[in-house]
């Protein structure tokens, strides 16, 4: 079966939200939470989950008192994004820390989602995310990220399968076979 | 086989497919192995994170650093005379010939078919003279 339907995109809310009042405790605490959700509906329903996991308070037992989308601060460098994650494989639950180089933290986790789901077919709804964060480029751990680092990089790009530059060009037949050498 | 394109911080490359398709624009950092930010603030390219399936790397190199904003690259695209360099490049008088040919008015192509009979009685001439 074909999905027809795009695939929402990632956005970072920041949800406050605390007990609510009562005679006995008129001041409680207020918790704040980043997290990664399509809109504020679901990043606040994600408050609820995380919240009453950790501590005694659920969504009718709650107020939320403000919900506001954090939106990267600069998306026009690309920077290291280092996720550390907790997820329920088939037989157990364990920590990962994975990096990666994007312009926005959001495209990052989006590309931890799509990770974690094909190499681990982990799927969304397993993961937790406990921290992110921009690496310095000495911090960075992992060789897919660090190997881009070097201030020298150039490498070619050898045997380049040419594509059609519009659909309408396509076809299945072509009278010359390819070149893929162009330098 | 020797490659002498590289994809490389300051590399000149054409986009050929999306909305900013036919246009110069300058690698300015690499994301991944598949990914690089390209800006062209001089050609109406925006600066995006674009895939290396949907650009070509061109012979042209100009001189910035990693991450470089608009002033700089402006600076730079002049300085190395990329503008010039890629007008007289053979790729861009293809282009620029195959833009011409396209939009020619009837006239024109009169005009057109006119000049290669004139060429061609030339080159005959010439040729019968030379087996003579």
């Amino acid at each position: 079966t074909t999905r027809h339907s795009a695939k929402m995109k990632l956005r970072q809310f920041q949800v406050i939200g605390r007990r609510a009042p009562t005679d006995a405790d008129p001041n409680p605490p207020a918790y704040r939470m980043k997290l990664f959700a399509a809109n504020a509906v679901l990043a606040k329903s994600r408050f609820w989950y995380f919240m009453h996991q950790m501590r005694k308070m659920k969504k009718t037992t709650g107020e939320i008192l403000a919900v506001n989308e954090i939106t990267e601060k600069n998306s026009r460098i690309v920077k290291n994004y280092g996720v550390w994650i907790r997820y329920n494989s088939r037989s157990g639950t364990h920590n990962m820390y994975k990096e990666y180089r994007s312009l926005t933290l959001t495209n990052a986790v989006e590309k931890m989602y799509d990770e974690m789901a094909g190499r681990h077919r982990a799927r969304k709804s397993s993961i937790q995310i406990i921290n992110t964060g921009i690496v310095p480029a000495s911090k960075c751990r992992r060789t897919t990220v660090t190997q881009m680092h070097k201030s020298t990089l150039a490498f070619p790009l050898p045997h380049r399968v040419q594509r059609a530059p519009a659909k309408k060009y396509r076809s299945t037949f072509l009278a010359t076979r390819p070149n893929t050498y162009h330098g | 086989m020797v490659f002498t394109r590289f994809v490389e911080v300051g590399r000149v490359v054409m986009i050929n497919y999306g909305p900013s398709a036919g246009k110069l624009a300058t690698i300015v950092d690499i994301v991944d192995s598949n990914k690089c930010l390209v800006y062209g603030p001089t050609t109406d390219v925006p600066r995006q994170v674009i895939t290396f399936r949907r650009i070509a790397l061109t012979d042209l190199k100009c001189n910035v650093g990693r991450g470089a904003k608009a002033a700089a690259l402006k600076k730079a695209w002049k300085a190395d005379g990329i503008e010039e360099a890629w007008k007289a490049s053979s790729w861009a008088r293809k282009l620029a010939r195959k833009e011409a040919r396209k939009n020619l008015g009837d006239f024109d192509r009169f005009k057109v078919m006119v000049a290669r009979k004139q060429k061609s009685k030339i080159v005959a001439a010439k040729m019968k003279s030379m087996k003579a």
